[in-house]
């Protein structure tokens, strides 16, 4: 019953942070001077042309009526049409979503599946050489910017060797499922090892705090060496910061996709947003935003839902 | 037992070292970072041109010197902004009440889930790109996670002995604040103030890069990467330096506030194993 | 001979913390340790389970059963570890791991060193349970450690330590951080359990009164040395070093009835 209520609380508060960070952001946007309807006709805005465009976009009702209207189609995943072209833009979203969903997803992946471990053994090794040299490795790692990683990823694998597109992603999209893949290798290498890098300094300190603890002791006073205690006790209590980091790194994983796709040139959001940006697409801006939000929240949720999962203790709080 | 603290060392040398680049940057460069000569575009690293020339013949060794007044200045003036408004914001919301604290933490947590570089995307749509744009995005945004952690650490401060004396002794909140709170978050505050530097150089960095910066002639790390990228075919090794230029930077700052936390807080000294 | 524990010296650094440590204990015998906070008990006693931290450096001999231990890989030792040799530490609470049912935990030694299948340690792991005095032995081996009190908690420890038939028990404050009404009950369950086993004991405590009900010889330790080695009996009686006088007259003034307590010599 508890728990029950604990989510039911931890939904409501998802529902108003999204409420509120797209009200941030529409009014933001909504502060330059200038008029939206003028913008998008040009020279050729007649005054009848100008007023009908207005009266189809709702310009002319005062803005929190605007917001409203907005966010009562957009829970119903209605985010409008783009001011500027007309064109719907959920449906683009979606299929941008395509090609950066799988990067993000793939790049999370292999973070994890690497970083962990890693740390882990710089963690139990982190008196010796091969310890401290992962540490440093990673230490390096998050000073690094992640446009850096790609264009030197892109130099080695794509330039002197060829083995990989130097970006783009193919015409037809995951039809040509093989090319699709090769495309998304580099970026998403790109975006693992820069995410990898401090999943792994996390992942070295909630180990180094698991050895540290007195059942950490308890283990190895049964006979369990010192990878055995981790293998058995350690995991699951360093999985816990871990996982907690991951839901609050997604918002920097979004970013870095969109920095990824920048440097690969990827037709995915990340692109698709700052293309927007600069020609000041105000209306698709919001909508992307919003969605991106949504995703960040939705993710921080599903992480909160595991890390009770996790930590029982957590359950009754 | 004296522990060298090589971390701290390393860290204050590194950004000793940017700084001192940054000063030199007003004195003298090796040529004049924005004289263009065409006929040496993309020319090697030679004795005339340490690191070589861009793609319009501009020197790159100076660029990049200058380019460190864009990084450094943006760094170092949002996380002023972040500090202080990150700050007053932690140590207002732990002494409010209630019906206070809670909607301030909401908008904390709402900001802090704004990622940094998509908060300075959404404002540059709007302002349109310059340093000062950037500088107030890094700043608002930083300032969330700083006024989180001061937040707590002001908690845990006010649960102290000492604060509870002060307070039954009469002291008013500001005294306490001024008296008690303050000297107990300096630690901290130089720790976050270096990791802040750190992020904010990065995110002016990506700004950069991805065009929201610093706008032309003025040099600046990220943007000279990106278009150096575009000759990465003829000149592989070109966008390797201000590359350089940043690692170096942010590794300072991680390492300074690394260090730093190292030497100033005690109770981290964990037993081994 | 057992244990036989020959000039036990460990060092951090410049420091040294045990300082020509020596001992015997026969099988069945209990010895005590006792000594102020930071006089070297417990990491003596970690030393002969070979659990002292990296950073420390060790030299002497213990001799456990014949062999060497101080020569013995740490893969090696692991083999001896909840197997021939059991601990049970001061800190109930954080000894056990808080993701993990404590059944579970006894569990663990069983597969380690008796290869059993997790079902069947479990089933063990309940008889185990029961065996420390627990009730309801079932439901209490499917608890999560904060769900126990403290004394159930160390009921737990000890069964985990006990899980494989130790021939040595090292028991490290077993009783500090429990309260006095619980202390009593755990100090007979140890009492208990290690006659049923016919295991030696080496329980190290600050508390005077407790080892001497719990043991028939004490090594008083100061400053990393052993000051005095004797029987129990013999040490209430007249104790020879002077730091043991303070422990007893210290000892005395709080609790004016243990001298009767005592633990007579085996001899």
């Amino acid at each position: 019953m508890a728990t029950a209520f604990y989510l039911m609380r931890r939904l409501a508060l998802l529902v108003a942070s999204l409420i509120a960070s797209s009200a941030l952001v529409f009014f933001l946007l909504r502060l330059l001077p200038g008029d939206l309807a003028q913008a998008r006709l040009g020279i050729y805005g007649t005054p009848e042309a100008l007023n009908q465009l207005r009266e189809e976009y709702g310009l002319d009702r005062p803005l929190t009526t605007q917001y409203f209207s907005w966010l009562s189609n957009a829970i119903r995943g209605d985010l409008g049409s783009s001011i500027l072209t007309g064109a719907d833009i959920t449906s683009e979203l979606l299929s941008k979503a395509t090609v950066t969903l799988p990067l993000i997803g793939i790049a999370s992946l292999l973070a994890v599946f690497f970083a962990v471990p890693l740390g882990m053994l710089a963690a139990l090794r982190r008196r010796k050489w091969d310890g401290i040299a992962v540490s440093t490795v990673s230490q390096l790692g998050i000073a690094v910017p992640t446009f850096w990683i790609g264009v030197i990823f892109v130099t080695m694998f794509a330039v002197q060797t060829q083995a990989f597109p130097p970006g783009g992603f193919p015409f037809g999209g995951w039809a040509d499922f093989g090319g699709a893949v090769k495309s998304l290798v580099l970026p998403a290498c790109t975006l693992a090892f820069a995410q990898g890098a401090v999943l792994m300094r996390f992942a070295r300190s909630a180990t180094i705090d698991v050895i540290q603890q007195d059942y950490f002791r308890t283990a190895r006073a049964t006979g369990l060496s010192r990878a055995g205690a981790l293998r058995v006790h350690g995991i699951r209590n360093a999985m816990v910061p871990v996982v907690s980091v991951l839901g609050i790194q997604i918002s920097t994983l979004i970013v870095g996709a969109i920095i990824v796709e920048s440097v690969f040139a990827l037709p995915g959001i990340g692109q698709m947003l700052l293309q927007d940006v600069s020609v000041r697409d105000y209306t698709k801006v919001q909508g992307t935003v919003a969605f991106i939000t949504a995703l960040v929240f939705a993710v921080s949720f599903s992480v909160d839902l595991l890390l009770g999962v996790l930590n029982p203790r957590l359950r009754n709080q | 037992m004296k522990q060298r603290n090589s971390t701290l060392v390393i860290g204050a040398s590194l950004v000793g070292f940017s700084i001192a680049v940054f000063l030199l940057s007003f004195f003298w460069t090796p040529y004049d970072p924005l004289e263009i000569k065409p006929e040496l575009s993309l020319t090697r690293p030679s004795a005339a041109h340490w690191l070589g020339t861009d793609e319009n013949g501009r020197d790159i060794l100076s660029n990049i010197i200058v380019g460190s007044r864009a990084t450094l200045v943006v760094a170092m003036v949002s996380v002023m902004i972040c500090m202080l408004l990150g700050v007053s914001i932690g140590v207002a919301t732990a002494m409010s009440p209630k019906w206070v604290e809670s909607p301030a933490v909401f908008g904390v947590d709402i900001l802090l889930a704004l990622p940094t570089v998509l908060l300075a995307i959404v404002l540059t749509a709007v302002y349109g790109p310059s340093t000062s744009t950037a500088v107030v995005a890094i700043g608002l945004a930083l300032s969330a996670p700083v006024a989180q952690v001061t937040r707590r650490e002001v908690k845990s401060i006010l649960l102290a002995d000492y604060v509870t004396a002060a307070k039954t002794s009469g002291s008013g909140s500001l005294r306490i604040v001024r008296k008690h709170i303050l000297p107990n978050l300096r630690a901290s505050l130089f720790v976050q103030a270096s990791g802040a530097s750190a992020i904010a150089i990065l995110a002016e960095a990506t700004l950069s890069y991805l065009g929201f910066g610093t706008p032309p002639p003025d040099p600046s790390w990220g943007r000279m990467m990106a278009s150096l990228q575009q000759y990465l075919i003829v000149a592989p090794i070109f966008p390797l330096w201000p590359g350089l230029a940043i690692v170096i930077t942010v590794l300072g700052f991680n390492l300074l506030g690394d260090g730093l936390r190292e030497a100033l807080d005690p109770t981290l000294r964990r037993q081994t194993d | 001979m057992l244990l036989q524990v020959r000039g036990l010296t460990v060092r951090f650094g410049d420091d040294v913390v045990v300082d020509d440590v020596s001992f015997d204990l026969d099988s069945g015998q209990r010895l005590g340790i006792i000594g102020e906070s930071g006089a070297g008990k417990t990491l003596t006693s970690l030393a002969v389970i070979g659990l002292l931290p990296d950073t420390a450096s060790v030299q002497g001999s213990i001799v456990f059963d014949g062999v060497e231990l101080l020569e013995k890989t740490d893969a090696e030792m692991t083999l001896l570890r909840g197997n021939r040799i059991g601990m049970v530490f001061q800190e109930p609470l954080t000894a056990l791991n808080p993701l993990m049912r404590v059944g579970r935990q006894i569990a663990q030694p069983l597969r380690i060193h008796r290869g059993m299948r997790m079902k069947a340690a479990l089933d063990r792991a309940t008889e185990l349970c029961a065996r420390v005095g627990l009730p309801d032995p079932e439901r209490m081996a499917r608890m999560f450690p904060h769900q126990l009190s403290g004394g159930q908690r160390q009921r737990i420890g000890l069964a985990i330590a006990l899980a494989c038939g130790p021939s040595l028990l090292i028991a490290d404050e077993p009783t500090s951080a429990l309260d006095v009404t619980v202390q009593e009950e755990v100090l007979k369950l140890i009492d208990g359990l290690v006659k049923q086993e016919g295991s030696s004991l080496v329980f190290v405590s600050h508390d005077l009164p407790v080892v001497a009900t719990m043991t028939e010889r004490v090594a008083v330790m100061r400053g990393g040395k052993i000051v005095e080695l004797a029987d129990t009996r013999d040490l209430l009686d007249s104790p020879r070093h002077e730091y043991s006088q303070l422990l007893i007259r210290a000892a005395n003034s709080s609790d004016d009835d243990f001298l009767n307590l005592a633990r007579p010599g085996k001899t």
